[in-house]
């Protein structure tokens, strides 16, 4: 099965997305190999549904979004590998959360990783997973300059061998 | 996000991307692909359907582990078990985003 790829976005949209090409500056093949057994690598997870822990964190700003449509908030949130599914907020004005709340693993699989990593199938996870707020300004200025270097330098100190990264 | 994973790969730490646009992925030369044909907020799938999101995961480690060269794209084959109708409508916010409400704004002012 090919995936159709605007199946569920509404038509009018389809253009801001399809044929556009790469990103500028973007345009030559990235790789980093993966060189380790899956049972000796440490993952983890990144997802972009603007996860947040409801009480130790704060929310992204969605108040700024509602003034200036056409920014988003670029910071990041770590998201502990033991939270708990009812520690977490989702903050995203372009999704319905419910399914979410519901069901946070249809974001970000944290015990599904976590039952790979008991089935030895998976080596590790990180201690510490990663949230943003996937709704950008087109640019991508504030993620290129800040946010991608931050969570590179976290992931890092995790010692993650590779990154899963799931849109919303 | 296709874009931050390159950043992050760039850096030197191996990544897949798991998105309902793999085709937008594929432009934007996003490394690994997995794509799913699902509405957006569900890129692993229904919620507590264990089983389907332990397949999309998996699907997820065996390109993240095998894929043997940059683009690599592998689509998961699972239709969606809602009707289109429903499903459309419902991964939708309730109120709509301010970019959208902007540019509704925008094509009334157009017609009047």
């Amino acid at each position: 099965m090919i995936v159709d790829s605007y199946r569920f976005l509404p038509r009018s949209f389809r253009p801001f997305y399809e044929g556009r090409g790469p990103f500028p500056g973007e345009e030559s093949p990235v790789w980093a190999p993966f060189e380790k057994r899956l049972s000796a690598s440490r993952i983890a997870l990144l997802t972009s549904a603007g996860v947040y822990m409801k009480e130790s964190q704060p929310t992204f700003d969605l108040e700024r979004e509602d003034a200036n449509p056409e920014w988003g908030d670029p910071t990041w949130r770590v998201i502990p590998a033991t939270a708990r599914p009812e520690d977490f907020a989702f903050a995203h004005l372009h999704i319905n959360p419910e399914d979410m709340l519901a069901d946070p693993e249809i974001a970000l699989p944290m015990r599904g990783l976590a039952e790979l990593i008991d089935e030895a199938v998976v080596g590790g996870s990180v201690a510490d997973h990663v949230a943003v707020m996937g709704y950008q300004d087109r640019g991508l200025e504030d993620w290129r300059r800040k946010t991608a270097p931050e969570i590179v330098a976290h992931l890092r100190e995790q010692g993650a061998d590779a990154l899963i990264l799931a849109p919303a | 996000m296709p874009v931050l994973a390159r950043w992050i790969e760039a850096a030197g730490i191996p990544t897949v991307v798991v998105t309902m646009m793999p085709a937008v992925a594929e432009e934007r030369r996003a490394p690994r692909i997995v794509g799913v044909e699902f509405p957006y907020g569900h890129s692993f799938g229904m919620p507590h359907d264990k089983t389907m999101q332990r397949r999309v995961l998996d699907l997820a480690l065996r390109v993240l582990a095998g894929a043997a060269s940059s683009g690599t794209r592998v689509d998961f084959d699972v239709e969606w078990p809602v009707p289109l109708r429903e499903a459309y409508k419902s991964w939708q916010p309730k109120v709509p985003s301010p970019i959208v409400r902007k540019l509704l704004e925008a094509r009334s002012a157009e017609r009047s």
